[in-house]
C-alpha cells in the first residue's frame, strides 16, 4: 500500500491543525497534508478519496488553495454509493463555483442523479444544482427539474422549486415553462412546498410580466385564503415559533401578496381584510411577530391606497420606533424612510424620537436615523434640528463626524434664510469638525461671506475668536485666513459691530500672528499655506506698521521646496519691497464673488456629487442682489452679456487676447477648465495651486485706477512727456502693472458683436479700437483704429505701426489721412487685419512675447504712451494681454507703435518672463 | 464583481418593487470570537480572493460590536444580519431592503436544528463535524432561500441520510470482512 494513502484521519488532522501555536506551524501541517492528498490524487486512490476530500474542505475553509481536489469531487459524484455522492456534492459546492469550467463536466452525473431512483440522491443533485449551477447547466437540466416539481415526495418538490428559482434567474427565457407547475405548488398543504412554491412564484413575477398577470388572476384568492388559514391555524408544535405558526410562511405569503397587489386595485381590495387582521392581531412581543408585522407594513405600503390600513401601518412603525430592542428600532427607521414618500406628515410626528436615535450608541442606528432625519428637515424645523445636530457634533464619535458634518452642512445650505444664521452655523461646524468639511462647503461659505457686506466685520471677528480655540481645524483656519486677509482692518477697528457682539480688542500684530501661526502650523497643507501668503500680502498693505514683519515672514518661504510657495514668496516679497506705491491698489479687497456663477460652477464641476449639495448650492442664502455677469468682466465692460455667442467656434485669437468678447474666451477657457477639472471657480479666485489670484488682484488694480484717476502713476502717464520714458523704462514691470487705465466709462459704447476698446487715452491723443470679423473667415479679425487728437496742435505725418507674434499675420491698410486735426476736430481711421495662421491650434498660453519693431525705434522714441495689461476674466480663468503702445512725437509728427506682447492666463510666470525679455531687448 | 453587478441592477430598478421582493441570502458565515472561520456558504459567486476579503472585513465589523447593539451591519450596500451564540457568530448577508428580522429567525432555526442534531451543540462539534453542519444547512437553504420551516422535518431528513451512510459503511465492512476471511 502507498505510504501516503493511509495518512491521518480527518479528526487527527483537525486536531493537529488546532494544536498549532503559530501561523507558520499551521502552514507546515497544511502543506504536509496537502502533499499527501495530492499524492493520493495522483495515485488515483479509491479507498480514502472521500476522507481526503473532507480534509480538503477543511483546508479550504482555512483559506488554503485546494484546486487540485476539484476532480476528486467529480469522481466521488460519479461513484454509485450514497456516502460518496453525499461528500462529493458537498465538496463540489464548497470547492467550486459557477464560474469554473470543470463544473460542466458534472452535468452528466447530475442528470443521472436527478433521475435516480433514490430520492435522497435526487435531493443531493437538486441541492448542488440549486446552489452552483451555471447558465449552460440550467439550460441542460431545466426539463429534469421541471419534472421533479411533480415528484411524489414533497421534500424533493420543495428542492426542485428552489432549484427552479436558480434556473430562471440564470436563464430568464425558461420562466414560462415553470409558471404552471409553480401555480400547482401553491395549492399544496406541505409547508416546505408551499414556502418554496411561493418563493418561486414571487421570482417568476419578477422576471415575467405575463407570469404576474397569470398569478394575479388565478392565485390571488387562494393565497389570501392560505394566509387566513395560517393566521387562524391552531397551535402546531412542528411549526410553532414563539406562539406563532410558521412565521416564515406568513412572511412569504405577505410578500407574494405585495407583488400581486402592487398596482392592481382589485387584488389589493381582496387582501385588505386579512392584512388588517395580521396588522392588528399579530403578537409583537417577540421577534417572530415583529418580522411578520414588518412584512405586513411593507405590503400595506406597496399595495393600492387604503388610508385605514396605512394608518395602521404607520402606527406599527411608531410602536417599533419606541421599542427598546435596537433591532426593532433599526428596522423602524429603515421603514420610515420608505414611508416618507407615502405619508411625510405621519413620519414628522416621530421627529423627536428619530433625533434621539441619531445620538444612539449604535452606529447602524445612528446612520439610519441621520439619513431619515435629513429627509425630514424643512423650513419650519430647520433651526431647532440644526442646533441639536451641531450640539451633538461635539460629543459624537470620530467615525460618525464625517457623515454628520456633511449632513449638517447640506441642511444649513439648503434651508438657511438669513446670512447671519448661515454664517454662525457654518462657523460652529467648522470649529467642531472643520477637518471633516468638504472643500466645496467652505468655498460656498466664503462666497456667502463675500456677499454679506454688512457682516464682514462680524464674520472676521467671529472667525478670529474661533480660530483661537479651534486652530487645528483646517478648513476653519482657511476661511479665517481668507477673511483676515480681506477684512483685516475690520478686525482691528471693530467696524460694523452688531448689537449681539461682545467687543474684542485685536491689534494689528495679533491678526498677523494668527496668519503666521497658520502658515507655520505643522498640519497646514499647501492650500492653507498659499492662502496665508496671500493674506499676508494683503495685510502688508492694510497694516503698514506690520509691513516689515510680514516681509520677514514671507521671505522665510523663499527657499520652500514647494514651488508654489516659493514662487509666491518671491513675487510677494518683490511687491512689498519695490512697489510700495501700487501695493495698496494691487491688494484691494476681492470684488464680491458672484453666487450664481459659483453655484453654477459648483453644480457643473461636480456632476457626481450627491443631489443635495447641488440643490443646496442653488439655494445659497439670499438677501443681496446678485450681479448677472462675472463682476470683473462687468467692471471692465468688455462684455455685454455672459451668454455665449453662437459664433463661439469661429472666435479669433486676438479677440480672445484682448478679452473683448466673452464667448470665444469662454469656449477657450472651457477647454482649459476641462483639463483642470478638479479646480473650481473659487479655487481660482483664491489662487490655490495656480496663480490667477494674482491676476485678479491686478485686474482689480486696473479697476481701481480706472475708477480713481488720482493715482500718481496714472497721472504720470496720462500725458506723453519725456520724463515718463525714463521712469517707465526704469521699471517695466511696474508699468505693466499700473500704466494702463482703460476707462470703463468711455468704453461703454458697445458694438453689437464686439465692443470697442479705448486702447489709449491721454490729454493729447485718444486711440480707440473697433473689432469686427469678416463672415466665414474666423481666422481673421479686422481692427479699426480711430485716432483723435485732443491737443491744440495739429499732428502731421501721422504713422501708425503695429507688430504681432510670428504666428499672426498683420496687414495694415493705409490710414485715412496722415494729418490729425487739433482739438478733436476730426480723426484718422486705419484698418488692421490680423490673421491667426494657427487658429484653433495655437494655445494662447504658449503665445510668446515678441518685442519686434521696437529695437530700431528705441533711439527715436520720445515717450512710452502706454504699456499695459488688459485683463479679462471669464469662467474663473484670467487672461491677460500685455501690450505696449509707443508713441513718438517729433516735429509735429506722431508715430504710434502697438506691440502686442502676448497673452497668458498664468500671469505670474509670464510677467517675470516679460521682464526678462524686455530687459534683453533694451 | 458580483457585488458590483448586483448594485448596478439594484440602482437601475430600485423603485421597482419586484426587485425588492427577492429575498436572497448571499452567503452564510460562521466565525468564532477569535475570528476563526467555522463555516462558509456562498450562494452568490465570489472568488476565493474576495471570500477571504469579505470574511476579514465582516469579522472586523462585527466582532467589536457590543452585545446591546442591533444585529445588523451595513456593508458594501448590503446588510449583514448576525447573531451571537456563545463564542460563535452566525452571519447572513442580504439585500438592503430585505426583512432582517426574518433572517434572525432563520439563523435561530439553523441553530436549533444544529442543537437538536448534536445535542446542545458547541463550537467543537462544528469544528470536528463541519461537514455535518453543512449537510444541515443544505437541508435548510438552497440557492439562498429557505426550503423548510420545520425543524422536525430537517432532523428527519438528515437522520435518514445518515442512516443510509451507516448502512453503506456496514455493508462495506462486512464485505471487507468476508474478503479478509476469504484471503486468510
Amino acid at each position: 500500500m502507498n505510504p501516503f494513502s493511509s495518512g491521518t484521519r480527518l479528526r487527527d488532522m483537525i486536531r493537529a491543525i488546532r494544536a498549532c501555536k503559530t501561523a507558520a506551524e499551521e502552514r507546515a501541517v497544511v502543506r504536509k497534508e496537502s502533499a499527501a492528498i495530492r499524492a493520493a490524487v495522483g495515485e488515483n486512490d479509491n479507498d480514502y478519496r472521500h476522507r481526503n476530500l473532507a480534509k480538503l474542505m477543511f483546508i479550504h475553509m482555512l483559506g488554503y488553495p485546494t484546486h487540485f481536489g476539484q476532480m476528486e469531487c467529480l469522481k466521488l459524484i460519479a461513484s454509485s454509493g450514497f456516502p460518496e455522492k453525499r461528500i462529493g456534492y458537498l465538496g463540489l459546492m464548497l470547492l467550486l463555483d459557477e464560474r469554473q469550467e470543470v463544473l460542466m463536466l458534472v452535468t452528466n452525473s447530475l442528470k443521472q442523479d436527478l433521475n435516480h431512483s433514490n430520492q435522497y440522491i435526487v435531493g443531493l443533485a437538486l441541492c448542488a444544482l440549486g446552489n452552483i449551477c451555471s447558465a449552460e447547466m440550467a439550460r441542460d437540466l431545466a426539463p429534469e427539474v421541471e419534472r421533479l416539481l411533480q415528484f411524489r415526495d414533497p421534500n424533493v418538490r420543495k428542492k426542485a422549486a428552489l432549484c427552479s428559482i436558480r434556473i430562471i434567474k440564470k436563464v430568464p427565457d425558461l420562466a414560462e415553462n415553470f409558471v404552471n407547475p409553480a401555480a400547482a405548488l401553491l395549492k399544496e398543504k406541505h409547508h416546505g412546498v408551499l414556502l418554496t412554491g411561493l418563493q418561486l412564484c414571487t421570482d417568476l413575477c419578477k422576471i415575467s410580466e405575463e407570469a404576474l398577470e397569470y398569478f394575479r388572476k388565478k392565485c390571488t384568492e387562494s393565497v389570501v385564503k392560505a394566509l387566513k388559514d395560517v393566521v387562524n391555524s391552531p397551535y402546531a408544535p412542528e411549526y410553532d415559533i414563539s406562539g406563532i405558526t410558521d412565521p416564515f410562511l406568513h412572511i412569504r405569503l405577505l410578500r407574494f401578496l405585495r407583488i400581486l397587489g402592487h398596482g392592481d386595485a382589485d387584488a389589493s381590495d381582496c387582501m385588505n381584510d386579512i392584512l388588517a387582521q395580521v396588522a392588528t392581531k399579530t403578537e409583537s412581543n417577540k421577534n417572530a411577530g415583529n418580522a411578520i408585522l414588518y412584512e405586513c407594513v411593507e405590503t400595506i405600503m406597496s399595495i393600492e391606497d387604503n388610508s385605514g390600513l396605512r394608518v395602521l401601518a404607520i402606527n406599527i412603525l411608531g410602536r417599533f420606533l419606541s421599542n427598546r430592542d435596537n433591532n426593532i428600532r433599526y428596522v423602524a427607521l429603515n421603514m420610515l424612510m420608505r414611508a416618507i414618500t407615502v405619508d411625510a406628515q405621519a413620519v414628522q410626528r416621530h421627529r423627536a424620537t428619530i433625533l434621539e436615535c441619531v445620538k444612539d450608541s449604535d452606529a447602524s442606528i445612528r446612520k439610519r436615523a441621520l439619513e431619515l432625519l435629513y429627509l425630514l428637515v424643512n423650513e419650519s424645523n430647520v433651526k431647532s434640528l440644526t442646533k441639536e445636530l451641531i450640539e451633538h457634533l461635539e460629543v459624537s464619535e470620530q467615525e460618525f463626524k464625517g457623515d454628520l458634518t456633511a449632513k449638517i452642512c447640506s441642511i444649513v445650505e439648503k434651508f438657511s434664510t438669513e446670512k447671519i444664521w448661515y454664517i454662525d452655523q457654518m462657523l460652529k461646524v467648522l470649529s467642531e469638525a472643520g477637518n471633516f468639511v468638504k472643500d466645496d462647503v467652505w468655498h460656498a461659505l466664503i462666497v456667502v461671506i463675500s456677499n454679506a457686506s454688512n457682516l464682514h466685520g462680524y464674520t472676521v471677528r467671529s472667525l478670529y475668536k474661533a480660530v483661537q480655540t479651534s486652530g487645528e481645524q483646517e478648513s476653519l483656519v482657511r476661511v479665517a485666513v481668507w477673511c483676515i486677509g480681506e477684512y483685516g482692518e475690520m478686525l482691528v477697528n471693530s467696524t460694523g459691530m452688531l448689537d449681539i457682539e461682545e467687543p474684542i480688542t485685536v491689534t494689528e500684530s495679533d491678526a498677523v500672528d494668527v496668519i503666521e501661526i497658520a502658515l507655520k502650523h505643522h498640519t497646514s497643507d499647501l492650500t492653507t499655506q498659499a492662502m496665508c501668503l496671500i493674506a499676508l500680502l494683503k495685510l502688508s498693505s492694510r497694516f503698514p506698521a506690520c509691513s516689515q514683519r510680514i516681509k520677514e515672514i514671507v521671505v522665510q518661504n523663499k527657499g520652500s521646496l514647494v514651488l508654489e510657495l516659493q514662487q509666491r514668496s518671491i513675487e510677494f516679497n518683490y511687491i512689498i519691497e519695490k512697489h510700495q506705491n501700487i501695493r495698496s491698489s494691487l491688494v484691494e479687497r476681492m470684488p464680491v464673488l458672484d453666487e450664481a456663477t459659483y453655484s453654477g460652477k459648483r453644480a457643473g464641476s461636480l456632476p457626481a456629487t450627491i443631489p443635495t449639495s447641488n440643490g443646496a448650492a442653488i439655494n445659497l442664502p439670499n438677501g443681496v442682489a446678485k450681479p448677472t455677469a462675472a463682476p470683473l468682466v462687468d467692471l471692465l465692460d468688455l462684455s455685454s452679456d455672459d451668454a455665449p455667442a453662437p459664433s463661439s467656434s469661429g472666435s479669433d485669437f486676438l479677440h480672445d487676447l484682448l478679452g473683448v468678447d466673452l464667448s470665444p474666451a469662454s469656449s477657450q477657457s472651457g477647454n482649459i477648465q476641462a483639463q483642470k477639472s478638479g479646480t473650481d471657480v473659487l479655487l481660482d479666485l483664491l489662487s490655490i495651486g495656480t496663480p490667477p489670484a494674482q491676476s485678479s488682484s491686478f485686474s482689480s488694480d486696473i479697476l481701481s485706477i480706472s475708477q480713481d484717476n488720482k493715482t500718481s502713476s496714472g497721472n504720470l502717464l496720462s500725458s506723453p512727456s519725456p520724463q515718463i520714458s525714463s521712469s517707465a523704462g526704469g521699471s517695466p514691470i511696474m508699468d505693466l502693472l499700473d500704466g494702463f487705465a482703460p476707462n470703463p466709462a468711455s468704453s461703454e459704447v458697445n458694438g453689437p458683436a464686439y465692443p470697442s476698446v479705448v486702447a489709449f487715452e491721454s490729454g493729447s491723443l485718444k486711440i480707440e479700437f473697433n473689432f469686427s470679423k469678416p463672415p466665414g473667415n474666423p481666422q481673421t479679425t479686422t481692427i479699426q483704429a480711430t485716432f483723435t487728437n485732443k491737443s491744440p496742435n495739429t499732428f502731421t505725418d501721422f504713422i501708425f505701426q503695429a507688430a504681432v507674434p510670428k504666428f499672426l499675420q498683420l496687414h495694415l491698410d493705409p490710414a485715412s489721412s496722415n494729418t490729425l486735426p487739433e482739438s478733436a476736430n476730426g480723426s484718422i481711421t486705419q484698418d488692421m487685419r490680423v490673421t491667426n495662421s494657427q487658429h484653433g491650434k495655437k494655445s494662447l498660453d504658449k503665445s510668446t512675447i515678441s518685442l519686434v519693431g521696437c529695437d530700431t525705434e528705441c533711439s527715436m522714441m520720445s515717450g512710452v504712451a502706454a504699456v499695459g495689461t488688459l485683463s479679462h476674466w471669464s469662467n474663473g480663468i484670467s487672461r491677460m494681454l500685455h501690450f505696449a503702445a509707443f508713441f513718438l512725437q517729433f516735429e509735429g509728427a506722431v508715430l504710434v507703435i502697438m506691440i502686442i506682447m502676448g497673452c497668458n492666463r498664468s500671469s505670474g510666470k509670464q510677467l517675470a518672463r516679460n521682464e526678462v525679455e524686455t530687459s534683453n531687448a533694451k | 464583481m458580483s457585488i458590483f453587478l448586483a448594485k448596478v441592477r439594484r440602482s437601475s430598478d430600485s423603485p421597482d418593487l419586484l426587485s425588492q421582493a427577492a429575498t436572497m441570502i448571499h452567503f452564510v458565515l460562521l466565525f468564532s470570537r477569535q475570528g476563526k472561520v467555522r463555516l462558509t456558504k456562498w450562494y452568490s459567486p465570489y472568488s476565493q480572493k474576495e471570500r477571504t476579503k469579505v470574511i476579514r472585513e465582516l469579522s472586523g465589523l462585527i466582532l467589536p460590536r457590543g452585545p446591546k447593539l442591533c444585529h445588523f451591519v451595513e456593508w458594501r450596500g448590503f446588510k449583514v444580519v448576525y447573531r451571537r451564540y456563545a463564542s460563535l457568530y452566525f452571519c447572513m448577508c442580504i439585500n438592503q431592503d430585505d426583512n432582517e428580522l426574518e433572517i434572525l429567525e432563520i439563523i435561530h432555526l439553523f441553530v436549533e436544528v444544529l442543537d437538536r442534531y448534536f445535542g446542545s451543540v458547541c463550537e467543537l462539534d462544528l469544528i470536528f463535524n463541519f461537514h455535518k453542519a453543512y449537510y444541515i444547512l443544505d437541508e435548510l437553504l438552497i440557492a439562498g432561500e429557505l426550503q423548510e420551516s420545520s425543524k422536525k422535518t430537517v432532523a428527519r431528513l438528515i437522520a435518514a441520510q445518515d442512516s443510509l451512510v451507516e448502512a453503506a459503511k456496514e455493508q462495506e465492512s462486512s464485505i471487507s470482512n468476508i474478503i479478509v476471511q476469504a484471503t486468510k
